[in-house]
Formats: C-alpha cells, sequence, structure tokens
C-alpha cells in the first residue's frame, strides 16, 4: 500500500505541470516505474485512479518499465538486477527504500557494495499531455 | 523526466508544528544522545513528538532508544512510523537489517527523499532530526526541501569541534536558516570558551552538559537515560525551545 504515497506524488508533481503549462485537461500521464522498487503495478494504477483530482479525470496512466542497471564504482562492471537473486524479505526492503540495495547486493565480479544505480531506481514522472485552457 | 517526490515533501510535512535538526560539524560530540533525550523530554512534557535517524551511515538513536524488534512501520497510503517509548520513531535500520549501508552523496538524498515522501507522520508538535556530521547532503537538502526547518548545534569544548561549528553557523546564517542554539556537550569544569565564542557567533548558548559517566549505562534504557547529566541539562533548555 505504500504505492498510494508514491500514487499521490506522481498526482501533485503533474498537477503542478499542468498548472504552470495552463492546461484545462490532462489526457496522458507517461511514468516510468524502475525495477529496483518492484512496485506492484494495478496496486499503483488503481491508488492514481482513486486519488486523481478532477483535471485527470479523462487521463490514461501509462507505464512504462525501466530494468535496474547497476554499475560498479570498484571495477566498472555493468550488471541487471534481473540477474540476482533475492529473497522477498530484501525485495521488500528495498521496495520501501531502494538505496537499502547497498546493504544487500554486491558487484557479482569484484563483490563492492559501491554501485551506482544508472537506471530502473524507482518512479519518475516522464511527461504529460492534455489540453491547454483557452 | 520529473521526480514526483520532491512534490510531496511539504504535504507530509505540513501537520508538524516545528522541525528540530540536531546537528555538528563533526561526529562524536553527543548528537544522537541529546536528539534522543530533547524527543523524550518534550514527550514527557505531554507533547506529540516525532524522532527522525537521518545519520544513515551511521545510525545510533535505534540503540539508545532500545528499539525492539518487533516494532516496524505500519504499510498504510505510505508507512506509518511505530511509536517507541512515546515517540513516533522513524529510521533507516528497520529496511538494512542492521547490516552497513555504504551510502554515496546521491543515495543519501534518494533514500532521505524517498523518505521523506512516504513517512505519515501524524499531528506532531515537534520532529526532531538526528543529522549526521557536517554539512553534507542531509543538511542541504533539508534546507532545500524543509520549510520551517530550524537548527540546534552540538559542540564539544574542543576548538577543533567549534571550528567546525563556526562552518555550520556561517553556512546557515547566510542561507537565513533559523538556529535555536548550541549546546556544549562533555563540558569541562569552569571553561567558558565555547559559551563567549557563541555569543561572538550571535547564537544562543543554550547550556553546557558535564561529562557523565552513567550514559553509557543507560544506553538502551530510555528511563535510565532521562536521569543522567544530558537529561538533566536538556530539561533545562527545553524550556527556551517549549515555551
Amino acid at each position: 500500500m505504500h504505492e498510494w504515497a508514491l500514487a499521490e506524488a506522481v498526482l501533485k508533481a503533474a498537477s503542478e505541470i499542468a498548472e504552470k503549462e495552463q492546461l484545462a485537461e490532462v489526457t496522458e500521464v507517461n511514468i516510468s516505474i524502475g525495477e529496483l522498487q518492484n512496485v506492484e503495478r494495478e496496486i499503483f494504477r488503481f491508488a492514481l485512479n482513486q486519488l486523481k483530482p478532477i483535471i485527470f479525470r479523462q487521463a490514461r496512466f501509462r507505464f512504462t518499465r525501466a530494468p535496474a542497471v547497476l554499475k560498479c564504482r570498484n571495477c566498472g562492471n555493468n550488471w541487471q538486477l534481473k540477474n540476482q537473486k533475492l529473497d522477498e524479505a530484501t525485495k521488500e526492503a528495498i521496495h520501501f527504500v531502494p538505496e537499502v540495495a547497498h546493504s544487500y547486493i554486491k558487484c557479482p565480479k569484484c563483490g563492492s557494495p559501491d554501485f551506482e544505480i544508472t537506471q530502473g531506481r524507482g518512479i519518475c514522472l516522464r511527461n504529460i499531455k492534455g489540453t491547454r485552457k483557452t | 523526466m520529473t521526480d514526483p517526490r520532491t512534490s510531496i515533501i511539504s504535504e507530509r510535512l505540513k501537520k508538524i508544528r516545528r522541525i528540530i535538526a540536531v546537528s555538528s560539524g563533526k561526529g562524536g560530540v553527543g548528537k544522537s544522545l541529546i536528539a534522543t533525550t530533547l524527543a523524550l523530554e518534550l514527550a514527557n512534557k505531554g507533547r506529540k513528538v516525532g524522532l527522525f535517524d537521518l545519520d544513515f551511515t551511521s545510525p545510533t538513536t535505534h540503540v539508545i532508544l532500545g528499539l525492539p524488534d518487533s516494532a516496524k512501520p505500519t504499510e498504510d497510503k505510505g508507512l506509518i512510523p511505530p511509536t517507541v517509548s512515546g515517540l513516533e520513531y522513524m529510521s533507516l535500520v528497520y529496511y538494512t537489517s542492521d547490516r552497513p549501508a555504504p551510502l554515496r552523496g546521491e543515495d543519501t538524498s534518494n533514500a532521505l527523499i524517498e523518505l521523506l515522501a512516504v513517512t505519515r507522520w501524524s499531528e506532531l508538535e515537534y520532529l526532531i532530526i538526528d543529522m549526521p556530521p557536517g554539512i553534507g547532503d542531509a543538511v542541504l537538502d533539508l534546507i532545500r526541501l524543509v520549510e520551517k526547518i530550524e537548527f540546534i548545534i552540538v559542540t564539544t569544548p574542543s576548538r577543533l569541534a567549534f571550528e567546525t561549528v563556526k562552518k555550520l553557523a556561517n553556512l546557515l546564517k547566510e542561507l537565513q536558516v533559523p538556529v535555536i542554539g548550541v549546546v556544549e556537550n562533555m563540558k569541562m569544569k569552569g571553561g567558558r570558551d565555547i559559551e563567549y565564542n557563541t555569543k561572538m557567533l550571535s547564537l544562543s548558548y543554550l547550556g553546557g552538559i558535564p561529562f557523565d559517566p552513567n550514559v553509557e549505562t543507560a544506553i538502551g534504557k530510555p528511563s535510565a537515560l532521562m536521569k543522567t547529566a544530558i537529561a538533566q541539562q536538556v530539561k533545562r533548555f527545553v524550556s527556551s525551545i517549549n515555551p
């Protein structure tokens, strides 16, 4: 249910953009969902639809999945999270705060926990589309 | 690409009356003990108080509080912090399983933003934040993201510690961030230098705490902590925070 908090954040950020761009109605909200945070897409979509302000009543929420890619700062190795086995408790901890990945994941090549999350960390608002006020 | 999390932070904090960061220029000056004692003392006075450990790489307030294993945030449209010794308590340790958290600056910022964006505090009168030492990411992020932030600065009688206090105090002054005052921990008998130098910075000297060897045995026992010299002095200066 932590997805609700993230949905609230997306709608607040999208509303700020809509106001700045003087949109009368938002028709599309494009969101990137990073693999590392492991957000439950359907709960997230449900929360967005439940919480959306009136300006979003016709809006479609479109998701793009961003695979998590990690880069070791020690040896330069790049690897994908999908190739790493994590137990459910670890996945849940990372779901709440993706940075705790540094407590559980190590570079498969050199064993260092000093890596960069180059993509696929969490939720990002890519863009919104809508109709301007006349 | 827009990070949506920063948009919701002011909403999450709007029901909190005052947010006080307990900070220092150097580590090892007793920030965590003073932050925890301050939070406990305000709660003992009947105030609704939260304690947030922002020292992600070296957290200790959970040890000071004797956090039971059973205490975990509840998931309800965000994270609801559990109540520990009368305080709503949040820390990264709930999610690191007591493992090291080797975080660089950008990771620290991201974890801080995530927790500020998803933690649902109740209607608190005070949120006390235990800061990491120095003027790094946590200080800069709080100034950027938390409009009502105020600081208490902790030092020791050491000239080296106070040298770093000056840097922190000057930064906060330049950025027009309110500083409640300076607390001198492990004060030596008769020493007045820190009090004098604090006043030279145009800051309030909140008081000096003598070294108390009983503090070590009170760690993990909040009721024992409230009988130490730290608590006695915190009780004195809390009236200037909570008149």
